[in-house]
């Protein structure tokens, strides 16, 4: 049977695939849903738009579910502090990726009235726009570290205010975030569009690719001269139980990169998140596009997995109380719970890729003037 | 240190009123789901258009309904993390993987086949359309048995063991906690309730169309399986509920107790007290009326056990208040010396109580060194709210019993073909369409509610489990919600309206509407 090091380095990286799960699919539908107004400059456009992404977009959303649901349940520590820590940003993603989003795609051709449909079209705006800007917040706000801590008891103090959470850095990678998934959704419309949208989407695509290959290199320099990242201070125990207090951790700038040195493999993460994004940006018009969105997805597995190597084995540091830091050895589930959730993700995840690729395969094509009124019933 | 009693106060607010308006759309989603692939089957086995428009119609509203339980859902997941913090470090262990597979098994189902639901219909063979109807409703069921798996493990905690290393619970056996009967009878009680929603939903509809006078045979075909489907799973509720309550009586006693407004423990059998006017302070229930032995039947399945009452199970909790703070002392040992054997053996024998000494919390740091008044007071503490759960048990059984009767009337006229011929029957049925609504809320009320003061029965208190925040945070993410909240409300009960004033007759073709088999088919064209 595995032991319980092994089952938290598996869980560490479970974590990062359904993370990357989520950005990449649906990464796409947040990027169509910002390039909505930029692309589509007609009811009916937008209706292509809307169509495009309208059967995915709640398959994909489900990544962010489970993922949120595979952190309770391998790393209570992590969510628990993440959680409660960032609350009112938490909310701010609630209301508007959780609760707004869903709605609008539902709700915004029921009515055939202009009004009632350009305000579920902002809505649908905000529902990108927002959830992509807060994710790269706080992937923002993980890298530099959060001020909380335990107690003894092992109770969770945040002791930072709401505005700490935005700073130039954690602005910057909001601002990442938003190119590499504009970048992302625009080929996704090229694909399953025709022109004119689809030559509007790749253009966007393109200048979008070209900001995020500034900004992953920027915010890397930003990392390794400017950025306080930590280490471990003291040795630790990595089949230990799960108590954040016994260890020590030291702040010091440009520790995030230690990893690459230790582990010159790990270079492959940020190496995938250049050249996915200038593979894209190269090959955005050839063929149907197709190529260019593998290209777009590796570069989004790219820059998340930078993140996840560059941290190891830190889940989420504490700016405050370093000793309360999260590391991939102190702050999972019990090993049982680590095992039985692993047997389950291997059994159901093969099944979900099975029946989710027949919905894309059933549904494939481009979606274009003559589908939307041949669906007029169905469409959104 | 301990949460803000307000901030408290208001996180339970704020997660009573997101989960009960959540549970607005729940229901309907599950039983809808179902009927969408009873109309569906049938569909493919006549082939007839106007099963296929059936289903496509109750769909549209299907659509409307569940976009709402989707978007409230996600509040709740994420409001463990949010809200309740220390509760979801304490419980995460065991809690999170019912809701982690809830994930896997089901929402990915739920929501992968509902884009093709709505976009397949002529791009995927009817076979296959129908398979992915019966994957969405089996998605939908799916996740009920999960969060009900999850939620009968705060009501009825098994399968794990308090770890003071980790200072939480930790898994041991998680067939118990997936076999729990707890588990297994809320499940089916609950999604019989979603079935009952579905087909009075279904049921009211279409007595509107019949009193219009407009789509009578759209309305007669869904009439028919609402009544025949509504039937069984109203007797299936009643029936169910009985076994939740017989479980209820073995695990949660202070809850029977309370459900009853039973202060005093009753010679067995006991009887069961149909009204009455339970007053707490007084620890009396007033103006009752008793039907003798029934409840000893009820909640012990035999004529020789006794029910606790009130007042018996307080002295308990006394004792268990007791053995909690000889373990809260064992457990601060441990924290100052992980490798004391004697304060463990301590925390063993005493480990089911911790909880018991948490409830101490409330009124002094210095759990060891409780006086007798502390004591007394936590121990009453255990006591729910009698008068409200009395009640909300009352409304909740009542609407049960009456759905029972309507479907019966329903499935027996539709049997005889009578269906339009009673307008009188027509508007029971079309003004009883709140009522499963009410039941649905009622019944959570009990459960949830009838749970405190315990956040995880018997293990952690409410008032523990709440993350540390400020109550400036707390206004303004529950003004957030009821801003948003309403708001959703008004468009979704507007656009329901919309579309069921629409009606089938408006919204698809007359051929679309067709009684008789599409020709491809050769069958002999007698109507169902």
């Amino acid at each position: 049977m595995m032991d319980i090091e092994t089952l938290r380095f598996i869980w560490w990286v479970l974590l990062g695939v359904l993370l990357i799960g989520f950005a990449v699919t649906d990464g796409f539908d947040f990027g169509a849903s910002m390039l909505l107004p930029l692309v589509a400059k007609n009811e009916t456009e937008r209706r292509i738009v809307l169509n495009a992404i309208g059967p995915f977009w709640e398959g994909n959303q489900v990544w962010i579910i489970l993922g949120a649901g595979a952190i309770f349940a391998a790393w209570p520590f992590v969510y628990a502090v993440a959680f409660s820590g960032f609350y009112l940003l938490m909310l701010l993603l609630l209301l508007t990726m959780g609760i707004s989003r869903p709605v609008s795609f539902k709700y915004r051709s029921k009515l055939p009235n202009h009004f009632w449909r350009r305000f579920w079209d902002q809505i649908v705006f905000i529902g990108g726009f927002f959830p992509a800007l807060i994710f790269g917040i706080l992937v923002g706000n993980v890298l530099t570290g959060v001020p909380f801590y335990f107690d003894e008891n092992l109770r969770i103090f945040y002791s930072g205010s709401f505005w700490d959470l935005f700073r130039p850095f954690t602005l910057w990678c909001g601002l990442t975030s938003i190119a590499m998934l504009v970048m992302h959704g625009g080929l996704y419309l090229a694909i399953k569009t025709e022109p004119p949208i689809r030559e509007r989407a790749i253009v966007w695509s393109r200048w979008a690719a070209v900001i995020l290959i500034l900004f992953f290199a920027i915010g890397g320099f930003w990392v390794a001269q400017g950025l306080t990242g930590y280490e471990l201070g003291s040795p630790i125990d990595h089949a230990g139980f799960s108590n954040p207090l016994h260890k020590q951790v030291l702040p010091k700038v440009g520790a995030w990169l230690h990893n690459y040195t230790l582990y010159p493999l790990s270079m492959l993460a940020p190496a995938l998140g250049f050249i996915g994004a200038l593979g894209a940006l190269l090959t955005a018009n050839f063929g149907n596009s197709r190529f260019a969105f593998f290209c777009s997805s590796l570069s989004v597995m790219g820059v998340i997995a930078t993140v996840g190597v560059s941290m190891f084995p830190f889940i989420l540091p504490s700016s405050t109380n370093l000793a309360s830091s999260l590391l991939v050895w102190d702050a999972s589930s019990s090993r049982l719970t680590l095992l039985f959730m692993l047997v389950a993700v291997a059994i159901f995840l093969p099944i979900i890729l099975l029946y989710t690729s027949w919905v894309y395969h059933a549904l494939r094509g481009k979606v274009s003037r003559h589908t939307i009124d041949q669906d007029e019933h169905s469409a959104y | 240190m301990l949460p803000a009693s307000d901030v408290v106060m208001l996180s339970r607010f704020q997660f009573g009123m997101t989960a009960l308006y959540h549970f607005l759309f729940v229901p309907l989603t599950l039983g809808l789901s179902t009927l969408l692939g009873i109309m569906e089957t049938v569909y493919c086995m006549t082939h007839r258009p106007i099963w296929r428009t059936m289903t496509q119609y109750w769909g549209i509203l299907f659509g409307i309904n569940v976009a709402m339980g989707v978007a409230t859902g996600i509040t709740l997941e994420f409001q463990f993390g949010t809200n309740w913090a220390y509760y979801s470090h304490y419980v995460g262990d065991v809690f999170g993987v019912p809701l982690a597979l809830e994930g896997l098994m089901a929402f990915f189902l739920e929501a992968t086949f509902i884009g093709i639901f709505f976009f397949g219909w002529d791009r995927i063979s009817k076979g296959a359309h129908l398979l992915v109807t019966w994957m969405l409703a089996a998605g939908a069921s799916f996740s009920a048995l999960w969060i009900l798996i999850a939620n009968a493990w705060m009501q009825h905690p098994v399968g794990a063991y308090f770890n003071f290393h980790t200072m939480r619970m930790e898994l041991y056996d998680f067939y118990s906690i997936f076999f729990s009967e707890v588990a297994q009878a809320k499940f089916v009680h609950t999604i019989s309730a979603g079935y009952v929603t579905g087909s009075l939903f279904v049921l009211s509809i279409s007595a509107y169309f019949l009193l219009r006078g407009r789509n009578i045979a759209f309305a007669k075909r869904s009439m028919t399986v609402a009544a025949a489907f509504g039937l069984a799973s109203a007797l299936c509720v009643v029936v169910l509920g009985d076994e939740s309550g017989y479980l209820t009586g073995l695990n949660q006693k202070m809850k029977v107790a309370a459900m009853e407004g039973m202060w005093e423990t009753e010679p067995a059998p006991a009887p069961l007290t149909v009204i009455g006017f339970p007053d707490q302070s007084k620890h009396v229930t007033t103006y009752t009326i008793k039907i003798p032995y029934l409840l000893g039947l009820i909640a012990t399945r035999s004529l020789h056990q006794p029910v606790y009452g009130i007042l018996d199970l307080v002295e308990q909790a006394r004792e268990r208040v007791k053995s909690g703070m000889l373990a809260y002392n064992a457990l601060s040992a441990l924290q100052i010396d992980p490798t004391d054997k004697r304060a463990e053996d301590v925390l063993d024998a005493n480990q089911e109580n911790i909880g018991y000494g948490l409830l101490l919390k409330q009124y002094t740091d210095d759990v060891v060194r409780a006086t007798a008044d502390q004591i007394n007071r936590a121990a009453w503490d255990t006591v729910p709210d009698v008068f409200t759960l009395f009640w909300t048990f009352r409304v909740m059984v009542a609407c049960g019993f009456f759905f029972i009767a309507l479907f019966a009337v329903a499935f027996y006229l539709s049997l005889r073909r009578r269906l339009s011929k009673y307008r009188w029957f027509l508007w029971i049925a079309l003004l009883s369409l709140p009522l499963p609504w009410l039941a649905a809320e009622m019944g959570w009320v009990v459960a949830e509610y009838g749970r405190q003061p315990w956040i995880v029965d018997g293990l952690l208190p409410t008032f523990m489990g709440a993350s540390m925040l400020t109550t400036t945070n707390l206004w303004i993410s529950l003004s957030g919600f009821v801003f948003f909240y309403t708001a959703l409300a008004v468009v979704e009960i507007y656009l329901m309206v919309k579309y069921i004033g629409l009606g089938p007759d408006q919204l698809f073709k007359p051929a679309q509407l067709s009684v008789h088999p599409e020709k491809m088919q050769g069958e002999k064209g007698d109507t169902l």
